[in-house]
């Protein structure tokens, strides 16, 4: 059964009969790396984007409802906007600003550099995330509630499942603080340092554009 | 980019010690085969729930013993109340649809296989898959917890203590609204009847764990296969099973979320007192309801839809590509036609973001939308029809091997046949004026999404059951598996065509009141003998497939003289799949019969030395003949 | 067996019934067809194709264009066709307003009952309101007494329409989403809270019809029965501008002196 064409040319099929594995056969066919095992920060990349399509497609249902929700009664009524939540925005803005500048030190073996920018970006999403309990805690005391009106239930609601996703982001940050500082030894390591640093970027800055769109939607739909 | 030559070769030691070798392991291999037994376990419930259900429908008022010793609120004296049947109707649906349909073909053979098929030692993201695995299975846990919070009054007083919408201890053994849990029926809470205080929650909240499992699945499915194949392995080479599993990962990355986000609607509907789905001045059970306002319960029928129908093309696609698969393998000729069938595969993914609205017609929405949608289900039925014709195409001309795994993909393009075709009723618009929301609805459903689906997951275990364990499964219970099988999944699913046409309508407690359900009488009982038969028959699969596991006869490395990369590796696999070392991928996936040929299959490692690659690389696909 | 006519829909009564009817006719014959031409040359193939003793091969194929292109194009052509035609009775009923000199019920559900507000006499609904709903009282579509146009309206649990004369319904629900379905009427739509729904048919037949709840509603969903009578158009009229405790005692007449059909 396992005996196949492969009876004349053994070397080139060491899978075939259950056999020992002999490395050679398989280097003896071409050489070149061994692509899929080593490490590719591409692995990194594609997960982070299909992350965010994920997310997106979250959020799209999430506009979609608001929009659908806005025509669909009278009680619509929109709240002015939190004078603190423009400094959320500043903030994340600065942020993403930061995250670039800490990647690209990265890039360019610029281990102080990477780490200091890197810490800043926390601290910045640690305010964001503060200012927006503030602007939560507000609200709730000028008795804008989320059962009060669509509005404010869409209000509480895109700002909260966004800060659940910076919350993520901000663990992942911790990671990167915690774990990629300071050269990596072996070749893979600095890829994959490279790469997380990278893919987390990545994130940070959708976070950012995301808050972006809410706020735009928030304040000027209807 | 410096060349590592034998850098990395182990991504990561094999394991020692159980726990991490079969409980919570990293090896893809492992996973698979812990959502396959989720799968199994989870058809055992849904199975046994409908059993009930066909044995209240057929003969009402009968005392079934074991439902007055476990649920005697919800069964007094052992006769099942309308709300206990409707609630076995709800987890049925959701505990088939998500825990069999969207685990075993996916999360079970796509994990086990796609790294193989592909030449990787493993997934992307390791550590992501066990956590994949481990979140469904709480998911799993909450969707059973469920069942007690209303059945048992016990359980149900804790949930009741945690507030008016977990109220629990009802009676029934879950929420009642269905797997598609409408609003406001499901957004109301207890008082739009029993089963709708904590069965609902946690209903939403097991679905809600689901999503996050599924997707953190799905990004592991879509990095592996961009990233991780082999050198040789070009896109055009992969099986089609790897496509099935690549398209199913994209509709769910961008459906369950959707969904997800519906699901986080309807809880702050429930919990929190918002107005999304629940429209003001509602009159209740004797007292209007207050406090909720402008919702609308057409919002939710999107939010769902918009992932319902691409989850049924996830449920089905795996299958499809398991198929397609399988028939090359045991016809011993390529697939009919492969670039077109990835198209195929392709389009009907796509297309199937496009359709929801079919299932909305009478809903209420503009009834100019219901044209659009209409028109749009109907071309979806092309692409299916081409690989249905397509394996007819693979068929023709063949040398066909009738092992088990073989009669359950016919059997899967039979039925597949035999349930599609009837969506060319259901799509058009004015026919769905009398079907909508009749038994002819659940016999297309069942037909394509239980029964098709089901027949790709047996014919893919009893395919790659030698491969996972290292040992054969009997073919003779096999045979006699699939027979009873197939024969009796017809008996069931045909009447019920009948049923609709009668205007039976879905999600009846009993047929009992309507003077023109009379003469569907006949056709219940008929249908339950052949369901209690089937659901026993799978007994024969359940005891084939343990007992292999231990006292089946050694399988070898290549018992079906396939072709595909998993085959060229030892049953079951090493740790590392290819121990450490990369297979080079020469041939198409699908060489079988190949003139000049020595043997009549060639394995896409063979050389090339071997004959019939004369288009060179491009994946010896666009042969003509 | 779906020819013995005992499993089939029951017999058509209104106007686009024939049009329906013919339409699913032309829609099962394809699928007939496909069904078994599929079914056929599996079997076939299966049968011609197996594997015999002898060692001959396989055919070495990897498809053939010029077939795929023609099953694919006959295929397209076929399912748009029906996807086409299958609009039109769709489009009658559901793409246009009710014509000119229908008679407007307001049909109003609840777990697990229907109510039917005529307009009486005077042709003008009451006005009605939810926050008047009050179903101990009887009151169940909150009538509001106060307005002068309520005095001649009823509410019955029975649908009564006339034969030969377009219909319009207000669909409303009080409660949960519920759907109204009578097979013979070939006609569904859901009633969904929060929302008007209007549409209109035209019956022909007299006779009296189950209605069936279609939706899921909760647990008596099985048992949400009303009747509808078609009346012919005097005895329809006469019923009609009866003030309600009339109205309701010559309806139970009426649903004795109409048989159910024979099925």
């Amino acid at each position: 059964m396992a005996a196949t064409a492969t009876g004349t040319d053994r070397a080139v099929h060491p899978g075939v009969g259950g056999g020992p594995r002999n490395g050679n056969g398989f280097h003896k066919n071409g050489g070149g790396s061994d692509v899929p095992l080593r490490f590719s920060p591409a692995r990194y990349r594609i997960r982070v984007w299909m992350g965010i399509g994920s997310i997106l497609m979250l959020f799209v249902a999430l506009t979609s409802a608001y929009i659908v929700r806005s025509a669909s009664s009278d009680d619509w009524r929109r709240i002015a906007m939190p004078r603190v939540l423009w400094l959320s925005t500043a903030l994340l803005i600065i942020s993403s600003v930061t995250i670039e500048l800490s990647r690209r030190s990265l890039k360019s073996k610029n281990e102080s550099g990477y780490s200091l920018w890197l810490i800043n970006t926390v601290v910045l999403g640690v305010a964001f995330v503060v200012s927006q309990v503030f602007a939560w805690r507000q609200l709730v005391r000028q008795g804008v509630y989320l059962a009060s009106n669509p509005y404010n239930s869409f209000f509480y609601l895109f700002t909260g499942a966004h800060g659940v996703h910076v919350l993520g982001g901000l663990c992942a940050l911790g990671y990167l603080v915690i774990r990629t500082r300071g050269v990596r030894k072996s070749v893979e390591g600095e890829l994959r340092r490279v790469g997380a640093a990278d893919a987390v970027a990545i994130y940070w800055h959708f976070m950012d554009v995301l808050w972006i769109g809410l706020f735009m939607l928030l304040t000027f739909w209807k | 980019m410096a060349e590592a030559t034998h850098a990395e070769v182990h991504r990561h030691p094999a394991p020692t010690g159980f726990i991490r070798k079969y409980i919570f392991s990293i090896d893809h291999k492992v996973i698979g085969i812990q959502y396959i037994l989720l799968a199994l376990a989870a058809v055992l419930v849904g199975m046994i729930m409908s059993v009930l259900m066909r044995v209240n429908l057929s003969w009402p008022g009968t005392h079934i013993k074991i439902l007055e010793t476990l649920f005697p609120q919800g069964a007094p004296g052992g006769v099942m109340t309308p709300e206990f049947y409707l609630s076995l109707v709800t987890m049925h649906g959701t505990i088939m649809v998500f825990f069999v349909l969207t685990t075993a073909p996916q999360g079970g053979f796509g994990n086990y296989f796609l790294p193989i098929q592909i030449g990787a030692d493993d997934m992307a993201f390791p550590t992501l898959n066990m956590m994949s695995f481990w979140v469904t299975f709480v998911g799993f846990l909450v969707i059973l917890l469920a069942i007690f919070a209303e059945g048992n009054v016990t359980v149900g007083s804790w949930f009741s203590k945690l507030g008016d919408s977990f109220a629990g201890g009802s009676g029934t053994v879950g929420p009642i609204g269905g797997w598609t849990g409408y609003p406001p029926l499901s957004a109301l809470g207890k008082i739009a009847g029993p089963g709708q205080g904590a069965g609902v929650n946690l209903w939403v909240i097991s679905i809600a764990i689901f999503c996050v499992g599924s997707l953190l699945g799905a990004l592991n499915f879509i990095t592996t296969l961009l990233n991780m194949r082999t050198r040789g392995m070009t896109l055009m080479r992969m099986p089609l099973t790897c496509w099935a599993w690549f398209t199913t990962a994209i509709l769910a990355l961008l459906s369950f979320p959707v969904l997800l986000g519906g699901g986080i609607l309807l809880l702050l509907d429930r919990i929190a007192g918002t107005s999304f789905f629940i429209p003001g001045g509602l009159y209740v059970s004797g007292a209007t309801v207050p406090l909720h306002n402008g919702g609308s319960p057409l919002l939710w029928q999107h939010l769902f839809w918009f992932f319902g129908h691409p989850e049924v093309y996830i449920a089905i696609l795996p299958g499809m590509g398991a198929t397609s698969h399988i028939l090359s393998t045991f016809a011993r000729k390529p697939v009919f036609g492969y670039r077109a069938m990835v198209f195929a595969i392709f389009a009907i993914g796509m297309l199937g973001f496009f359709v929801w609205g079919h299932h909305m017609f009478m809903s209420g929405m503009s009834p100019y939308s219901a044209v659009a949608f209409s028109i749009l289900t109907l071309s979806i039925g092309v692409p299916s029809a081409i690989k249905t014709f397509h394996w007819l195409g693979t068929l023709w001309g063949a040398r066909i091997r009738f092992t088990t795994a073989m009669l359950f993909a016919i059997g899967f393009v039979s039925l597949f046949v035999a349930g599609g075709i009837t969506g060319l009723v259901l799509g058009q618009s004015s026919l769905d004026f009398f079907f909508h929301v009749t038994y002819f609805v659940t016999a297309h459903f069942h037909l394509v999404m239980g029964v098709a689906s089901i027949f790709g997951m047996f014919a893919a275990t009893y395919f790659w059951f030698p491969k996972m364990f290292g040992r054969l499964m009997n073919e003779g219970i096999g045979k006699i598996h699939f027979w009873i099988t197939f024969l009796g999944v017809y008996a069931i699913f045909v009447p019920f065509h009948a049923m609709g046409l009668l205007g039976m309508p879905r999600r009846y407690a009993q047929f009992t009141e309507y003077e023109f359900l009379k003469n569907s009488h006949g056709l219940v009982l008929f249908v339950t003998v052949a369901a209690i038969i089937t659901v026993a028959a799978q007994v024969l699969f359940y005891f084939n497939f343990f007992w292999s596991i231990f006292k089946g006869a050694p399988a070898g490395d290549n018992p079906w003289e396939a072709t595909t990369l998993e085959w060229s590796i030892p049953s079951p696999p090493p740790h590392d799949n290819f121990a450490g070392i990369l297979p080079t991928v020469y041939h198409g996936s699908y060489e079988f019969s190949v003139p000049g040929a020595p043997n009549d299959f060639i394995m896409q490692t063979d050389g090339e030395n071997i004959v019939a690659d004369p288009g060179g690389g491009n994946g010896g696909n666009g042969h003509r003949h | 067996m779906f020819v013995s006519g005992k499993w089939w829909f029951p017999p058509a009564i209104t106007a686009h019934g024939p049009a329906y009817d013919r339409q699913f006719l032309i829609t099962i014959i394809v699928v007939g067809i496909s069904f078994v031409a599929a079914q056929v040359g599996l079997g076939w193939a299966v049968w011609k194709f197996r594997a015999t003793g002898d060692a001959e091969r396989a055919t070495y194929s990897h498809g053939n264009n010029r077939l795929e292109v023609v099953w694919t194009v006959v295929t397209a052509i076929i399912f748009i066709s029906l996807a086409v035609m299958g609009q039109r009775v769709w489009a009658s009923l559901n793409l246009t307003k009710a014509p000119a000199g229908s008679y407007t019920i307001e049909v109003v559900a609840q777990q697990f009952s229907w109510n039917f507000h005529y307009s009486g006499k005077d042709g003008a609904f009451g006005r009605t309101d939810p926050n008047l709903i009050d179903d101990s009282s009887l009151n169940y579509v909150g009538i509001d007494d106060t307005d002068p146009n309520s005095k001649d309206d009823s509410v019955v649990s029975t649908l009564a329409v006339p034969a030969n004369r377009p219909v319009e319904l207000i669909l409303r629900s009080k409660d949960v989403t519920h759907s109204f379905f009578v097979p013979q009427l070939r006609f569904k739509q859901d009633l969904v809270p929060g929302m008007n729904i209007r549409v209109h048919f035209t019956a022909i037949t007299p006779g009296k019809y189950e209605l069936a709840c279609a939706e899921l509603c909760g647990m008596n969903h099985f048992k949400m029965k009303a009747y509808m009578l078609v009346l012919p158009q005097n005895e329809f009229d006469e019923l009609v501008a009866l003030p309600q405790e009339k109205f309701q005692a010559r309806k139970d007449e009426l649903l004795n002196k109409y048989q159910l059909p024979n099925y």
